[in-house]
């Protein structure tokens, strides 16, 4: 293409070149999707201590799994409300480098898991409602968590919350990342923040396997449907709660009022049921999950 | 019906030879068949099917199966490379199943038990919906039952083409698992090569008891992932059923001969166990008269023991 004053048509055919790529392959990857997962990562959101922080006027932090250590990527305790006790178990990312690689970027190991099954035990031994905040890439893919059973240290947790007769809430603040951040999030109640994201898999990884190119993660995630306002529509969560302007990162305290009023709101609602009829309903709507055919209906 | 085995290396056009992998020897498919898939030389454990691996379970002629119209749908319209419903159409074609999992009830040396193979050759034998919805309704037949439920497993983990839903199946599975234990109906999985992933991180390791193929790798997350992401270096057996039992994390390995019998020894000492917790399990046993044998005489010598009267107890 010469290059003559005035006549500058590289942009332009590159641009159509591109959009009649994306009009062949039939579907156009949409900014927007990706959008929420580079803001469900953002560096500056509050993580469960933030929430903690701001949500709860009391906070004593419980370590340990008692049987091997204590897990910094997983955080837990009994924390103070309107004159109550709920139990908050999350994960926790850190901030800075340093806290980054202390708290193993909010991957668990399976004494986390453990951990939380201490905690929630715990809370259920004495009617104290349970609060998960879910913020992680994934359980820890390392030899050592396979060595001490990471998959059965997430399947007894699943276990162990299909079974709590106290009132559950789970909040998905980030990233909810496959089977590592699930393990928190069979409760009664799973409400996700409007820009954070919950996947069977990372939108690279994804990209990696099915499409051989990790660089189509961004139409990976718009395939997965990762996104509060698709998970609804799914029926995978129970409500979306809406963010500060901008993000939850812009305003920590905000975003904490918001996610405390949804917190009061869902628990007042739970604890009109009976422990017997709230673990049935729980089972129930997991039950429901799945969409299949049968005798040739599409049945959801 | 039971005992369909099959042939899909006819269909796959391979020859009657294959080379075991750990001797190198040449072994006759035929005989690898009726030597249950274990190589004669080393013992190697190839992969089964699932209705090869019923076959070599289930008593001739008692199996029937449950949920066998369930099929998968396309609730996200997965398109990757290829559309997903493209990828079942195929999976159907090349394993003559379904789904990556078959369940049925039939009787192991006589006795009643629910059934479930999983088939790693149907897309990895990954989880979807209808493996979840499969594996429900088989907890829900044994907990009705009272059979206990026998779940062979192999999975790659979660069914990405269907996204979140098949993350949900780790949920729902657990629940139905849950529900057996309320009853409570004895739960043993049969972990075989590979078992990995979200297979792994819920019902596999819920089991009572769970047992174990030589050789199997059993993990949540496969070695590869973790070579690339944590640049670790992998012990040679990592992961392996041998490794898993050393760590604590199943109750045995057992090798495919033996399994059956294996199988039958523990439900049958678990099922003694339920009888005297549950009284009213005896009541409707006896009418039912569906067990007879060691298994029958003890549960008489219990009833015996705990109503000392005779008389039919009322609940």
């Amino acid at each position: 293409m010469p290059t003559l004053p005035g006549v500058h048509l590289k942009d332009e055919i590159t641009k159509i070149s591109q959009r009649i790529k994306e009009l062949g392959s039939g579907r156009r990857v949409d900014r927007h999707v990706w959008d929420k997962v580079e803001l469900a990562r953002h560096p500056k959101r509050p993580y469960s201590l933030d929430y903690i922080q701001h949500m709860f006027s009391g906070f004593i932090e419980l370590r340990g799994d008692r049987l091997f250590a204590d897990d910094p990527a997983i955080i837990g305790g009994l924390a103070s409300y309107h004159g109550r006790t709920i139990m908050v178990v999350g994960h926790q990312k850190g901030r800075d480098l340093a806290a980054r690689t202390r708290r193993n970027f909010g991957m668990p190991r399976p004494e986390g898991y453990r951990k939380a099954q201490r905690l929630m035990n715990l809370a259920s031994k004495f009617g104290i409602p349970v609060l998960t905040l879910i913020d992680t890439p994934g359980a820890y893919p390392g030899v050592a968590a396979e060595e001490r059973g990471q998959g059965g240290a997430i399947s007894s947790t699943l276990m162990c919350m299909a079974r709590l007769d106290v009132p559950t809430v789970s909040v998905i603040i980030g990233e909810g990342g496959s089977g590592g951040a699930l393990a928190l999030a069979l409760t009664d109640r799973v409400l996700m923040l409007e820009n954070s994201i919950y996947s069977v898999i990372s939108p690279e990884s994804c990209a990696a396997i099915l499409w051989k190119d990790s660089d189509e993660a961004q139409l990976a995630a718009q395939t997965l449907r990762l996104t509060s306002a698709e998970l609804l529509d799914l029926e995978i969560i129970d409500g979306v709660l809406p963010e500060p302007r901008g993000g939850a990162h812009r305003d920590h305290a905000s975003a904490a009022r918001i996610l405390k009023d949804a917190l009061e709101e869902n628990l007042r609602d739970l604890e009109t049921a009976h422990p017997r009829r709230r673990k049935k309903e729980r089972h129930e709507k997991f039950r429901r999950m799945g969409v299949w055919r049968e005798h040739g209906l599409t049945l959801f | 019906m039971a005992h369909v085995s099959v042939d899909i290396s006819r269909r796959n056009g391979t020859p009657d030879a294959v080379g075991c992998p750990s001797c190198k020897e040449l072994l006759n498919r035929a005989e690898l068949a009726k030597n249950l898939q274990v190589c004669h030389h080393c013992g190697h454990h190839f992969r089964v099917g699932a209705r090869e691996r019923v076959g070599q379970l289930a008593d001739v002629g008692t199996w029937s199966e449950i949920a066998g119209s369930l099929r998968s749908a396309d609730p996200l319209e997965f398109y990757d490379l290829r559309p997903y419903p493209e990828r079942i159409e195929e999976a159907e074609y090349d394993t003559g199943l379904s789904e990556a999992i078959l369940v049925g009830t039939c009787k192991l040396h006589k006795m009643d038990v629910v059934l479930a193979a999983m088939d790693f050759a149907f897309l990895g034998g990954s989880m979807g919906s209808v493996v979840g919805e499969r594996f429900w309704r088989a907890a829900e037949t044994a907990a009705e039952s009272r059979f206990p439920l026998v779940v062979v497993c192999a999975s790659g983990g979660a069914r990405m083409q269907e996204g979140i839903l098949s993350l949900m199946q780790m949920a729902k599975t657990t629940c139905a698992v849950e529900m057996l234990g309320e009853v409570p109906v004895p739960f043993v999985t049969v972990l075989t090569h590979p078992t990995t992933g979200g297979v792994m991180a819920s019902f596999a390791t819920l089991a009572d008891v769970i047992i174990s193929e030589p050789g199997a790798l059993l993990c949540f997350t496969g070695p590869r992932v973790i070579e690339q992401t944590v640049k670790e270096a992998l012990p040679e057996d990592f992961g392996r059923a041998e490794s898993n039992l050393a760590h604590g994390q199943i109750d045995m390995i057992v090798s495919r001969p033996e399994l059956k019998d294996r199988l039958v020894q523990i439900l049958g000492m678990m099922e003694g166990g339920v009888a005297c917790a549950l009284e009213p399990i005896w009541e409707a046993e006896a009418r039912r008269g569906r067990r007879g044998g060691p298994f029958a005489e003890a549960l008489k010598r219990i009833k015996a023991l705990a109503n000392p009267s005779g008389r039919p107890s009322k609940r």
